[in-house]
């Protein structure tokens, strides 16, 4: 542990500590450009160097470790006179275009100028002029605002896993170039954005739009996908203009994927904003609240609850799961279900389908299982997460089962379908020999491996496995399920599943072919074809018009995830809860108060009319709403239904990372990636 | 001796010769009354009048949509909503003045990077309806090219001492 001296200031560190980082730990601000505390330390910029006694130079902090008696002075002329020295040099070459430059306000270069720089130049040649390069459509490049701090290649290399960008020639002449003209394809690659220090990587949607002191900032969750990343709406007005992502050690550290930054522009098309009705004709009209409540009253009064389903989507919220649960169970109908992917597993235990070793305790495993999923795409900081273990040295060896993808780390491929597990369960397939060796198991099954008939068998398997080599211990659980959908785990923690002797997916479809079920309940669930409900009497809520709202009956417009306070449940079970960034559009409402509404309507009012009240009311349900953002360890215990595992494929349920929900359905930016990363990747179609 | 001094003063009338002393010497003074509107009183290059949007030289607006002048304006007078225009460049889609509220204090103008947002000398653009004095792009930028002359050389006079 060596001791130095900081300004004065005696301070240990552990060994290996740079001086920065030994600063930082004091609070002294050191300048810098180059370095970032999640990539590797290049000490280009020079930005931070610091005075160290007894050294000739002044040295850069960030590549320096401490060492025993030092003792670095920051804040000394020499530094000063240094540090001024290095801004002016970097300044040559950096058009002074702050007034255009969307980094203007937030950029680094900019903050530190104020700070180090020479007010006037002494640069009379001409300045390097770069030409811009291609990083797609989410990426805008002006590569003259530059200033080679390698930044995104390191991010690339290191967090992404995609090496597509790279430095070329040297010097004064060095360009940062992507390797291939097509752009960079990563779901990470928005990050880019935040770590470039310069204007150099904008966020082309975002450009020229807005600045950021003329932003209102909202912290809250993302929905995209089941890990629930901390982001930042940053709002004007009524419009979403971006999002950015907000630093959480145990979830989504600081980056967020592609899909959540910039699907937002989805949330300004093809909105619900006022309730519909279908009249006589066939044809949806506009309708008030109170014409679309007598719509469903009438229809409703005249069924038994077994006649009635519900069927819960992937961007619910747990409030309105429970009102609708609620609510439906008042109508006497156990036909509830959340999992409209088809995903059948046993729900009886909440080890049986959480990940119960936790996004950052992925980072201590050696030998990882992946059954049945592509972490990549159902949960791209999850990959990111293996991808650092794997980095760091921990992660020995990935192995996968089910469709083979580049993984951005190397992966032992094991087959593809369920006889693979069944062999490993068993113990006959060599692989099991490598994970009871293994010091810290980790098997994650996804919803790939969940979408067949014989889950909950599935589900058994791989619960049989990871007990019979050692996954669950008193300290470590590695039994892991990667959900796709943000509201699932909230759904599920609710109850949002079928009752006694209530249908499930499979169940409820098969009613509305029969005519059995005569009226289904559709909480944001698209992703069900608008045919499989036969001719029964299809209510929409939801926020878009996409497939549900296409088939329905009656429409209720709901809010999306910025526009209400909320509970989502993320894939490892935290609870966390969004806020309200702008209103909801036009005469939607928040999703749990027309749930709530409706059941005055049809009489079985729900005894809450405050979120309070609804909060309350879920952590009588289920305790682990009471423990916001605190992960309450599941109780391992007997799920899954043993029987044999069917030969069939595990197929991954995502066919396009960019677009997965309504949201991102309606987004213009996530459908121009789907042009430029998703459909080159597909096989080409022969002209007809 | 005080009370003679000014009995004195008040039998002989002097304050009130003094008084019409001095106001028949502004008889032989030039006049400082002028027949406004047809004659106007010298105005400085610095005077912060009605609000102008200039141009370059080539026709190309100066306004870049760095929204400064929008972030400093203390009477929040000033809107601005901007993005990429076709050939890429950064460009204003709306620049708004509500005239009613700006206080005329001119920070926009010294916010400005490129000169666009100016105040120029004219003061008579008094309106008969409140919605004449919300100027847009098109009345700013049109005003712009109506006092470009003058407010070129405005600038040009100021310029020795900025």
């Amino acid at each position: 542990m060596p001791k130095l001296t900081i300004d004065g200031v005696e301070i240990e560190v552990a060994p290996g500590t740079s001086v920065l980082q030994a600063c930082e730990q004091l609070g002294i601000e050191v300048p810098r450009f180059c370095y970032h505390e999640r990539l590797s330390v290049p000490a280009n910029c020079r930005m931070c160097l610091v005075e160290v006694e007894r050294s000739p130079k002044p040295v850069a902090s960030c590549a320096m470790p401490c060492g025993e008696g030092m003792v670095v002075k920051t804040n000394t002329e020499t530094v000063h006179k240094a540090r001024k020295g290095v801004m002016e040099f970097l300044l040559i070459n950096h058009p002074l275009d702050c007034p255009i430059c969307d980094q203007g306000g937030e950029c680094d270069l900019q903050d530190q100028a104020v700070a180090y720089g020479f007010d006037r130049g002494r640069f009379s040649e001409n300045k390097r002029s770069i030409k811009d390069k291609n990083l797609g459509p989410l990426i805008k490049t002006y590569m003259t605002r530059c200033i080679h701090c390698t930044r995104c290649i390191r991010f690339m290399d290191e967090i992404a896993g995609v090496s597509a960008l790279g430095a070329l020639n040297r010097g004064e002449h060095m360009e940062i170039t992507p390797a291939l003209e097509a752009g960079v394809a990563s779901e990470l690659s928005g990050n880019l954005v935040d770590v470039c220090p310069v204007g150099a990587l904008t966020s082309k949607p975002y450009a020229y739009t807005a600045r950021p002191w003329e932003l209102r900032k909202t912290e809250t969750i993302d929905v995209m996908d089941a890990v629930g990343a901390n982001i930042r709406v940053d709002t004007r007005g009524p419009e979403v203009m971006r999002v950015n992502p907000r630093l959480h050690e145990d979830v989504n550290e600081e980056w967020i994927s592609d899909k959540t930054r910039y699907s937002h522009d989805g949330l300004k098309r093809q909105r619900l904003d006022r309730p519909y009705v279908r009249g006589d004709d066939g044809k949806l009209r506009q309708a008030s609240w109170a014409e679309a409540f007598a719509a469903i009253r009438a229809k409703l009064s005249g069924l038994n609850g077994s006649q009635i389903a519900a069927i819960a989507g992937d961007l619910v919220d747990a409030e309105s799961a429970l009102a609708l649960k609620e609510l439906m169970l008042g109508l006497g109908s156990p036909n509830l279900e959340c999992r409209q992917d088809g995903a059948k597993f046993d729900v009886s235990q909440r080890s049986g389908y959480v990940m119960n070793t936790t996004i950052a305790g992925l980072e201590q495993a050696d030998v990882v299982l992946l059954v049945g999923t592509n972490p990549r795409w159902e949960a791209p900081l999850v990959n990111a997460r293996i991808r650092k273990g794997y980095l760091a040295g921990k992660v020995k060896k990935v192995a996968v089962i089910g469709q083979n993808f580049d993984l951005t780390y190397p992966t032992e491929y094991l087959g593809i379908g369920g006889e693979v597990l069944s062999a490993l369960a068993a113990g006959t397939h060599p692989f099991a020999e490598t994970l009871r060796t293994a010091k810290n198991p980790v098997i994650i099954v996804g919803m790939g491996a969940f979408r067949r008939a014989d889950g909950a068998a599935v589900q058994a398997a791989a619960r049989a496995l990871a007990v019979s080599v050692g996954a669950v211990r008193e300290d470590w659980n590695g039994f892991n399920v990667l959900h796709t959908a943000a509201g699932r785990v909230g759904a599920l923690d609710v109850g949002f599943v079928p009752h006694q002797g209530g249908r499930d997916l499979d169940g409820i479809l098969e009613g509305c072919r029969t005519g059995e079920i005569q009226a289904v309940y559709l909480l944001g669930a698209d992703e069900i074809p608008g045919e499989a409900f036969g001719n029964a009497f299809v209510v929409y809520q939801g926020h878009h018009g996409d497939r549900g709202a296409h088939r329905a009956d009656v429409i209720l417009p709901g809010a999306a995830f910025t526009e209400k306070a909320a509970t989502y449940v993320n894939t490892e079970g935290r609870v966390q809860q969004t806020r309200l960034a702008v209103f909801p559009l036009g005469e939607a409402r928040e999703d749990w108060k027309i749930v709530r509404a409706l059941s005055a309507e049809l009489g079985q009012t729900l005894p809450y009319d405050t979120l309070g009240q609804v909060r309350a009311r879920l952590v009588q349900v289920n305790p682990v709403f009471g423990a916001v953002d605190r992960l309450v360890p599941s109780v391992w215990a007997e799920f899954g239904q043993s029987g044999a595992i069917g030969g069939g494929h595990f197929v991954s349920p995502i066919e396009n990372f960019y677009m997965t929900d309504p949201i991102s359905r309606a987004s213009v930016t996530m459908a121009k990636c789907t042009e430029a990363f998703i459909k080159p990747a597909l096989p080409a179609v022969a002209a007809e | 001796m005080a009370l003679l001094d000014r009995t004195a003063r008040g039998l002989f009338l002097t304050e009130l010769v003094k008084g019409m002393a001095l106001t028949f010497s502004y008889m032989f003074k030039p006049r400082v009354t002028i027949n406004y509107p047809y004659e106007r009183g010298p105005i400085s290059p610095r005077f912060r009048g009605e609000h102008a949007l200039r141009r370059y030289p080539n026709g190309e607006e100066r306004c870049i949509a760095c929204k400064l002048c929008e972030a400093v304006c203390p009477a929040l007078a000033i809107t601005i909503e901007a993005e990429p225009r076709e050939d890429g460049s950064r460009r204003t889609t709306r620049y708004d003045i509500d005239m009613t509220k700006c206080i005329y204090c001119g920070l926009c103008q010294e916010a400005c990077p490129v000169d666009a947002i100016v105040e120029g000398p004219n003061l008579e653009f008094a309106t008969e309806t409140r919605e004449e004095l919300f100027y847009n792009k098109e009345k700013l930028l049109a005003n712009g090219d109506r006092w470009e002359a003058q407010l070129a050389a405005n600038i040009a006079a100021d310029a020795p001492y900025r």
